[in-house]
């Protein structure tokens, strides 16, 4: 048995960490579910500019790897802003506006995958296209995006790693720290992957959960 | 109670609706056939306008399909319609699905919303299935579902495109004694059907449609007996689908 008393010791520099990925996990789901709904519903009320404007910003955010978006964020927007934004407030947005780019497509997806004959007929039983889509059309788009929601929000708690680029301790970076300093390689990386599937195990007990409110 | 005056409708190049004229009176039932891709279903969407068309006009009720003075909302609770893949909402239970658009739309009390639901699971013979979802129903119990559906706003006009097309033929029965039924309660109703056997029974008026054009606009009567009288395709088509 070896020896993984050192990470006790270590506890609350690694709690530090993983308590930082999950509030930017948090951060980043809801900043980027709500730019995510602010695109589809710019796509859906608004005619074709809206929806170029849409596209445009969709594929910026999808050819531009994260960690150079939140690389870029830390740098550039204290050169606009005229004072430093600090690391933390840069991730978040960094996290928002690219999390949005790709909740706005899921939730577009979802949306598409209700067949057009259910708008017909809300529409045809008297409803406006609001009515109709926050009635007929959501709930049954919300069955489909749940799962991909999830992968989403695992991808992204494991991409909060990437903030070391601005010198914040997420929960990955604080083990790299320890298992370096310590010369613990295998033993602090192996809680570092037990640690990361309890998460994910945790996080799909809950949606699943989630799924049967929904489908009832 | 519907006038349509010359109405037209362009896919691109493809001309879907040529120059419609007639009247739909109160209380008429109209049956509208003819081969697929004659733009029938076109032609009832636009009374509804889930379809636009480019020139003529609908009057519905005296008043324009597309004036400014009705929303599209306002005129569809005055039209109901039934689909021919039903479409009844998957995520709502069947009396959920009759009292849905009575409280969003017409802002009705629940339990205003749930009488007047079951008086029309009554009225279509279901009010055992009120509990059930729409998967755990027929073809045929769908779709009466779906009319009570569409009866719950209290319309003055129903449109049917094609309400039998996707049901097994055990089922079809079934919807078309709700229809006939709901035809002499007096209800006004345009009806796309390839059942020339409820045509012949409760319309008043058939109408045979083919590339877009109104070929045929006469009595029921009129329809089926005096084939002579007839044009050469309305003969064909008949020909076709009454010779088995």
């Amino acid at each position: 048995m070896p020896d993984l008393s050192f990470i006790a010791r270590n506890a609350s520099f690694l709690f530090d960490g993983l308590l930082l990925s999950l509030t930017l996990t948090a951060a980043g789901v809801i900043g980027g579910l709500a730019v995510g709904i602010a695109l589809v519903l710019v796509r859906l009320f608004t005619g074709v500019v809206g929806n170029c404007v849409v596209d445009a910003y969709v594929f910026v955010f999808r050819a531009i790897p994260l960690i150079l978006v939140i690389f870029w964020f830390y740098f550039m927007v204290p050169l606009i802003l005229g004072r430093p934004v600090g690391a933390w407030t840069s991730a978040i947005v960094a996290f928002t506006l690219f999390e949005g780019a790709y909740y706005s497509e899921i939730l577009r997806a979802g949306l598409k995958s209700v067949r057009a004959g259910q708008m017909h007929a809300a529409l045809a039983g008297g409803m406006n296209r609001a009515q109709a889509l926050r009635y007929v059309i959501f709930p049954q788009a919300i069955t489909a995006m749940i799962p991909i929601f999830l992968t989403q929000a695992i991808i992204l708690f494991q991409d909060t790693s990437l903030v070391f680029v601005v010198s914040l301790h997420d929960f990955l970076t604080a083990t790299t720290i320890i298992a370096n300093r310590d010369g613990r390689l295998v033993e602090t990386y192996a809680s570092a992957c037990l640690v990361y599937y309890l998460i994910c195990l945790a996080a799909t007990a809950g949606v699943d959960r989630l799924k049967r409110t929904f489908a009832r | 109670m519907i006038e349509f005056d010359h109405v037209n409708k362009h896919y691109g190049a493809h001309h879907v609706l040529r120059d419609i004229t007639m009247t739909v009176s109160r209380g008429e039932v109209v049956v509208v056939c003819g081969p697929s891709g004659s733009g029938k279903s076109t032609l009832i969407k636009c009374v509804n306008a889930l379809e636009s068309y480019q020139s003529g006009h609908i009057l519905v009720e005296g008043v324009d399909v597309k004036s400014k003075a009705r929303s599209a909302a306002a005129l569809r609770q005055r039209v109901g319609m039934v689909f021919q893949n039903f479409e009844l909402y998957p995520h709502l239970s069947v009396i959920d699905n009759i009292c849905i658009a009575q409280r969003v739309v017409l802002k009705r009390h629940a339990g205003e919303a749930r009488e007047r639901a079951w008086r029309l699971l009554d009225r279509v013979g279901l009010r055992d299935k009120a509990a059930a979802y729409p998967m755990n129903l027929s073809g045929g119990q769908q779709q009466r579902i779906a009319i009570a559906r569409a009866l719950a706003l209290d319309p003055e006009i129903m449109l049917f495109d094609e309400p039998t097309s996707a049901l097994d033929p055990e089922m079809i029965n079934e919807v078309l004694d709700v229809m006939t039924a709901l035809a002499a309660d007096g209800m006004t109703m345009m009806v796309v059907t390839h059942e020339m056997g409820f045509a012949r029974r409760v319309a008043s008026r058939v109408v045979f449609m083919d590339k877009g054009e109104v070929v045929e606009d006469c009595s029921t009567t009129e329809f089926f007996n005096d084939t002579k009288s007839r044009a050469d395709r309305t003969r064909q088509f008949l020909d076709k689908i009454l010779s088995h």
